[in-house]
């Protein structure tokens, strides 16, 4: 029994002082060389705009209008909630991911004028893990090109360079998936002088 | 005894052991079995499920499943029985020879009372003349006799056995053929080899052997598991809107649990006891059985074990200046007075120089001088020549004089050579050596590889010189040797190789190896033996034939790997049956699970019930597996291992499919269901 | 399934293989309290304050029972630590937002699940946490239970290792120098590497941006408190409101972020978890997390091959992982890529596989490399949302943490449970060689395999039993998101994912209710404990072992043969015990996407 206490009054140590150095000095130091080294990183890659902070590189915004690129579909919230991150987590035989599937194919094939035999790039109908993906495929950025381009009365080609500047490849040429950040591609639009 | 080995399908055994069955039927007797005790509830259950119907299964089926379930208890029943059977068969045959025997029994006073063998206690005298049986197992204390133990052993020739020494055991049932022997018994009736022997495979004083007990529970723990898959299997099909009905549930769990290896685990351990005795060994417990398995270092004497019993004389080697003949003659002369076989080799092999045989009696004038192990000489007086043939050191004292060069050349060449050098001397002068040669076992060689093979070191032991023993150990192809060895440097030596890990077995028969053999994992005492060191062993091999030892070791084996292959066999079964099964269960509810049904079986009811079938037959199927065993090839481990893998893992998971398919297309042709 | 899956794979596991004797070497010297690491200079004095401070003697080692209890002395202090930490969040300093003490039962879940490096989340992050919650009462368990599963390891392989010895560690060292030498400087470095990739760490307020195009949305209608309004019969009312602003939270993410991966938590800062932009900003942050998952799993077998003087049994246990790994990656790559014929039929492009719950940065590759990772090695970090995966591709993820989170699995936990499925695969097979089964010289007795299947039969317990009580019980049907086959998918998962210690979850699931939070708990607690107490008594009992030399005779662990035993054993094991309930499940679900017109 006196072995017992022994153990947990040691146990009690290591858990006060186990904590000071990984959940004290271990961030403290991470944030300290981080805030030194990648400060704009460390602190959210924000987008200023006229003095204000009008989102991040990283976390997706929802547009609407049909001169903006539009996003992925988005289960965060009521949309792009950045405080309530997160998918739909509908199975794939589950009758409402399909109904809103369904309407959402609608919509992309109605809205960008779509000929049947094109197909609709998954990416545009499926809400993304996060629900605050920033990105969207190439070949939907492609198939909304000339909705933008209509709207805003840009040529195709203007926006078509948009969208290649605002395309990042995969990382090291190998990770990941090209894709097109569509806050960054919206703001640089809004830019555009007609 | 007539037959040694019983034929796997003999009637009156076949016809016992159906009866068996039955009688094992007890719940609390399969209690130690749960694998299948849990067969036997889920039988009860389907039985109940008989006669208060519930869930939307025809009675034919209920029925059927039902009956296939006790059939699956009946048929595990049924393989122990079987080794049973073939047990008590052996041990019988053995026991018959004595159940009528009277016994002389030597009281106190003096006076002597005719007894029933049976009544014979531990410590009475009994008094055994010609032609008489020796009525228990004992030790003579008084006279010589030979005696026939043929009623064991098989080996027809008598034996000699003699009070005093090694040779002082006897057993019940033989028979004295000639002389008066006093004999003490040491064995309390119920108690003999023969007794425990029985006792073993009737079961009642079986206890399992380590591996059999975890085995045991890992075969539990799986039937645990299937018993949590089951139960849960009732929820998860009320959530998706399927009622599975108990009789399927019991049959999915009787076919997962490993009915195959918990019906037939106790066969095998019989059977490896069993196996041991139709080889003329008595093993005293399974645990033995199981630790020849596991030995891996074999002690083995040199004397009667490797090299026949007697050393041969092939060769006299005269010194300068002495004719072949002359040495001959010298060595003919010195050698009438041994009766040792060397002795008697020495007087053989001298014909072969052109010299007749000569007998004591033909030269009433010399002195003879006879053996002995004190002056280890042996010699003749004649008409004042004095020769002697002896060992080295004892000739080289006799002369007085210092070896010649030559000689002491010819003495190493033998040595080398495994032979043991004899020197011939006449007076002072030595006229030359005796190769006297140990004569290796034929086949032995062979034999040792096939140890290399499978990891076994085997140890020589000899009283033998260094150099003598390496060269017969050479010779006969053993991995290590000790000479010079006393009694107690085998005991050492088991240690030793034990502390080191190693598992030991060796045999002995003389009262000095008593402790080694009580040492060893595995200790097998000659039958010829003492009563001490068969008290000490934990098997008797009957034939006393030391070189029995590797048939014991292979028994060993041939039992694990049996249970091993048969256990991965049952549990790939599985794999299968779920094929068989789970389509069958669900495809009512979701038609759409119907490509799984991969076998193309008739119906979900004929999916099932021909599952369950299988699961039966297959523990009939392979009795005569587990009461033959596996064949033990001398292969290394990893080798082993592939081919029984492939054999028992591999034909486990694919051998059903077929199987089912077969019993299914019978099932629907006869419309059981 | 495209060329650059192929090319990220190969490379995936070339550099998983290069890092893997490295780690291991390294282990050796941060598991031997006598090793010298090229940071003693640095740590050494901070090591030996340490030991001062506990008041231990760090070369006194102890017997498998003394371990056992320092062990669970220590989880013991740990559980309590954080569950006052979380139900006294409101008074606690680093509160920005000003969060609410955690209720009862969802403070003992988050205490469970992360004492037990499950890191299951029935909280969401950044609406229930402050960031001291998240700092200290989470992130201390990130590296404490990792030492933990480690030290455990350790002491199994010096069981294996021990010729008739009676000890086998002292946990206090163990738990004091992985910490220094392994888990804190590795992070550091991690850390500020995935802080280049645009990970945060910072400790300011959540930032109010404005939106580039204001819209209407549909929210929840709070009243005065702040509290959601709900109508009569419960559900939440919604009004459409004009949305301006974005409210992006912030926080020290990157110096948890890079401990949740290496130690196999996989506990996120937020609840998108590794999905989410601020928690994995890039496919390169991405590949890195994924590699740092398996980086001390796969290092452990090779410290196995090196303590047992048999460096082709690490390899060959590797190998086992690896092969299982594969195979389940290329079905579940292969099932993600093949997508959903359901959506096909409606004009969606199923060339571009099954998107959904799934970011554009990974794609389908490396969101089934993740996926297949951080359920095969008990993290739970997900960066795609595993409930929305295909149904064998799910099944895949379901199956991983059912075989028992041995495929690389979690810090520790995957080798001891590997090496549990060693003793029965040796124990099964050993015995066809013809000899008592013996493991690298050490005799299988009774006793071990008594333990062994103790661990297993815990598990099994606690996941089917849990599952089928709640299937069939209101409150478990009132959590589900999805009815049919996938709604038992997510229920299996659950308590699956709990009992594995994996953490990760068919999200869909609401389990932050008391019963949910009840039953997790003790399923992680289960899993973690009653599983770490038999091994404990292996390691002892093995420990006190005498070697037996190997020769021909003895049964080889390695060599190909040995891995395909052991591979075969675990998935025979698992696949037959899980098969029924996962044909209700995913299975059925397969064939009624793939063949019927069926919707639930």
């Amino acid at each position: 029994m006196k072995n017992l206490f022994t153990e947990l009054r040691v146990a009690l140590i290591a858990t006060i002082v186990l904590a000071l150095l990984v959940c004290g000095i271990y961030p403290a130091m991470v944030w300290v060389v981080a805030q030194g080294l990648f400060p704009t990183e460390a602190k959210g890659s924000l987008i200023m705009r006229g003095g204000k902070i009008t989102g991040s590189d990283l976390i997706g915004q929802g547009f609407i209008d049909s001169k903006y690129f539009h996003p992925r579909p988005s289960a965060a919230g009521s949309g792009y909630d950045a405080t309530s991150s997160g998918g739909t987590n509908l199975g794939p035989t589950s009758k409402r991911l399909v109904d809103t599937i369904k309407q959402r194919v609608f919509a992309y094939r109605s809205e960008n004028g779509l000929a049947p035999d094109i197909l609709v790039p998954a990416d545009a109908v499926t809400a993304s893990a996060s629900g605050l993906d920033p990105h969207i495929s190439l070949k939907n950025a492609y198939l909304q090109a000339p909705r933008v381009a209509k709207a805003r009365e840009l040529s195709e080609k203007t926006v078509l360079r948009e969208v290649a500047i605002a395309t990042e490849s995969r990382d090291l040429g190998i990770l990941g998936e090209a894709r097109v950040n569509v806050l960054k591609l919206n703001i640089a639009l809004d830019g555009i002088l007609r | 005894m007539a037959a040694r080995t019983h034929s796997l399908f003999d009637r009156k055994i076949i016809l016992q052991a159906t009866a068996d069955s039955f009688k094992k039927l007890n719940p609390r007797s399969l209690l130690k079995n749960p694998v299948i005790f849990v067969t036997e509830v889920g039988a009860v259950i389907t039985a109940i499920g008989l006669v208060f119907p519930s869930g939307s299964e025809t009675f034919a089926f209920v029925l059927q499943i039902s009956l296939w379930l006790w059939f699956t208890v009946l048929f595990a029943n049924f393989a122990e029985a079987m080794a049973e059977g073939r047990g008590k068969a052996q041990a019988n045959a053995l026991r018959k020879t004595r159940t009528q025997t009277m016994a002389n029994l030597s009281k106190p006073d003096g006076s002597i009372e005719k007894v029933h063998a049976e009544t014979l206690k531990k410590g009475d005298l009994v008094l055994v003349s010609a032609g008489e049986l020796i009525p228990a197992d004992g030790e003579i204390i008084q006279g010589v006799a030979t005696v026939d133990e043929s009623a064991i052993t098989g080996e027809s020739a008598p034996v000699i056995r003699e009070a005093g020494g090694d040779r002082s055991a006897v057993t019940g049932g033989t028979r004295v053929l000639s002389d008066l022997i006093q004999v003490r018994v040491t064995a309390n009736p119920g108690e003999s080899f023969l007794d425990r022997m029985i006792g073993l495979v009737e079961g009642a004083r079986r206890q399992k052997t380590p591996n059999e007990i975890a085995l045991t529970i890992l075969l539990s723990a799986m039937t645990i598991i299937f018993l949590v898959v089951i139960m849960t299997l009732k929820s998860f099909g009320r959530y998706s809107g399927i009622d599975f009905s108990v009789t399927v549930l019991v049959a999915l769990l009787v076919c997962l649990i490993p009915t195959t290896i918990g019906g037939l685990l106790s066969a095998i351990g019989i059977a490896g006891i069993d196996r041991m005795v139709q080889k003329n060994v008595l093993a005293m417990s399974g645990r033995a059985v199981e630790a020849a398995g596991d030995v891996d270092v074999l002690l083995l004497d040199k004397t009667g074990t490797i090299t026949l019993g007697d050393r041969q004389a092939t060769e006299f080697i005269p010194a300068p200046g002495v004719r072949p003949d002359e040495l001959a003659n010298a060595a003919q002369l010195a050698s009438l007075a041994d009766e040792t076989p060397e002795g008697r080799s020495i007087v053989v092999l001298a014909k072969k120089y052109g010299l007749r045989g000569r007998s004591i009696s033909e030269l009433p004038n010399a002195t003879f001088i006879a053996f002995s192990a004190q002056t280890r000489m042996s010699g003749v007086d004649l008409e004042g020549r004095q020769i002697r043939k002896g060992a080295t050191d004892a000739i080289q004292a006799f002369t007085g004089n210092d070896i010649l060069p030559e000689i002491h050349v010819t003495i190493g060449d033998i040595s080398l050579k495994g032979g043991t050098p004899l020197l011939v001397a006449e007076g002072n002068r030595v006229l030359g050596a005796i190769y006297l040669k140990d004569i290796v076992k034929g086949g032995l060689k062979d034999r040792f590889e096939r140890f290399r093979a499978i990891g076994i070191k085997t140890v020589m032991i000899t009283g033998d010189n260094q150099l003598t023993a390496s060269a017969i150990a050479e010779e006969a192809g053993v991995d290590d040797f000790i000479a010079e060895a006393k009694p107690e440097d085998k005991l050492a030596l088991i240690r030793r190789e034990q502390a080191a890990g190693h598992l030991v077995a060796m045999t002995g028969d003389g009262t000095n190896d008593a402790p080694a053999l009580a040492q060893a994992d595995v200790g097998v005492a000659m039958n010829t033996g003492t009563q001490a060191a068969k008290e000490a062993g934990n098997m008797v091999d009957l034939d006393s034939n030391p070189t029995k030892l590797i048939e014991v070791v292979e028994i060993g084996k041939q039992m694990l790997i049996t249970r091993g292959a048969l256990t991965t066999f049952s549990i790939a079964n599985d794999v299968a049956k779920y094929f068989a099964i789970i389509p069958a269960m669900l495809v009512t509810v979701f038609p759409v699970i119907s490509p799984l049904n991969i076998m193309g079986l008739g119906s979900p009811a004929s999916a099932i019930l021909s599952a369950v079938i299988f699961n039966a037959l297959i523990i009939v199927a392979l009795i005569p597996l587990a009461l033959r065993g596996v064949r033990f090839r001398p292969l290394g481990a990893a080798m082993i291992l592939k081919r029984n893998l492939l054999i028992y893992g591999l034909g486990g998971l694919m051998a059903p499919f077929p199987g089912i398919k077969l019993i299914d297309l019978i099932v629907n042709a006869l419309h059981l269901v | 399934m495209d060329l650059f899956g192929l090319i990220q794979l190969i490379l995936f596991i070339t550099i998983l293989v290069a890092l893997t004797k490295p780690v291991g070497l390294y282990l050796v010297r941060v598991l031997d309290a006598e090793g010298r690491t090229f940071l003693d200079p640095v740590l050494r004095p901070v090591e030996r304050l340490f030991y001062r401070l506990f008041g231990i003697n760090p070369g006194k080692e102890q017997d498998w029972k003394g371990y056992t209890v320092s062990m669970l002395c220590f989880s013991l202090v740990g559980l309590l630590f954080t569950y006052a930490i979380l139900r006294l969040q409101h008074l606690l300093p680093l509160n920005p937002q000003g969060f609410k003490s955690v209720n009862a039962d969802l403070a003992f879940n988050t205490a469970a699940s992360f004492t037990t490096n499950t890191n299951w989340q029935n909280y969401g992050g950044e609406s229930t946490l402050s960031y001291f919650s998240q700092m200290v009462g989470l992130t201390l368990h990130n590296f404490a239970s990792a030492a933990v599963g480690i030290g455990v390891a350790a002491a199994l392989v010096r069981g294996i290792a021990g010729n008739s010895a009676k000890t086998i560690g002292n946990f206090w060292a163990d738990l004091v120098r992985i910490n220094l030498y392994l888990l804190v400087p590795i992070s550091f470095v991690f850390a500020l590497f995935l802080v280049s990739q645009g990970m945060i760490q910072n400790f300011k307020g959540y930032e109010k941006t404005a939106l580039v195009e204001p819209a209407p949305a549909e929210t929840p209608m709070k009243d005065a408190a702040g509290e959601e309004v709900r109508d009569e019969k419960g559900n939440t009312v919604m009004e459409t409101k004009e949305v301006k602003t974005q409210i992006i939270p912030q926080g020290p993410v990157a110096s948890q972020a890079a401990i949740k991966t290496l130690g196999t938590n996989g506990g996120g800062f937020f609840n998108a978890n590794a999905a989410h932009p601020y928690e994995n900003p890039t496919p390169l942050s991405n590949f890195l997390q994924i590699l740092s998952i398996f980086l001390i799993p796969s290092g452990l077998t090779y410290y196995l091959g090196r303590m047992v003087k048999k460096q082709q049994h690490g390899w060959a246990v590797w190998s086992a992982m690896a092969i299982l790994f594969l195979v389940t990656l290329l079905v579940c790559w292969w099932a993600e890529s093949a997508g959903n014929p359901r959506l096909h039929a409606l004009g969606v492009d199923s060339t571009s596989g099954n998107m959904e719950g799934k970011e554009v940065r990974f794609g389908i590759f490396n969101s089934a490399l993740f996926a297949t990772v951080t359920t095969a090695a008990s993290c739970g970090a997900v960066n795609a949302m595993h409930d929305s995966f295909t149904p064998l591709g799910g099944l895949m993820l379901l199956f991983n943490i059912q075989l028992g989170e041995v495929v690389f699995g979690g810090v520790g936990s995957g080798l001891y449970g590997m090496l549990i499925f060693v003793i029965l695969a040796v124990f099964l097979t050993g015995l066809m060689v013809g000899r008592t089964p013996e493991y690298l010289g050490k005799k299988i007795d009774s006793y071990d395999v008594k333990v062994s299947v103790l661990a297993l039969l815990i598990s099994i317990f606690s996941i089917l039993g849990f599952s089928a009580w709640a299937i069939v019980s209101k409150w478990g049907l009132a959590g589900l998101n999805n009815s049919g086959p996938h709604g038992l998918s997510e229920m299996l998962y659950a308590y699956s994912s709990a009992t594995g210690n994996n953490g990760s979850a068919f999200a869909g699931l609401t389990g932050n209710t008391a019963w949910y939070n009840i039953t997790l708990g003790l399923a992680m607690l289960l899993g973690r404990f009653l599983v770490i107490v038999p091994v404990m008594a292996l390691a002892g009992n093995l420990s006190g072992k005498r070697m037996v030399p190997s020769s021909a005779g003895s049964f080889p662990a390695w060599g190909p043969i040995f891995t395909l035993v052991l591979v075969g054993t675990v998935l025979i094991i698992g696949a037959l015990t899980f098969l029924p309930a996962l044909a209700l499940g995913p299975i059925v679900e397969y064939f009624l996407m793939m063949k019927s017109g069926l919707l639930y």
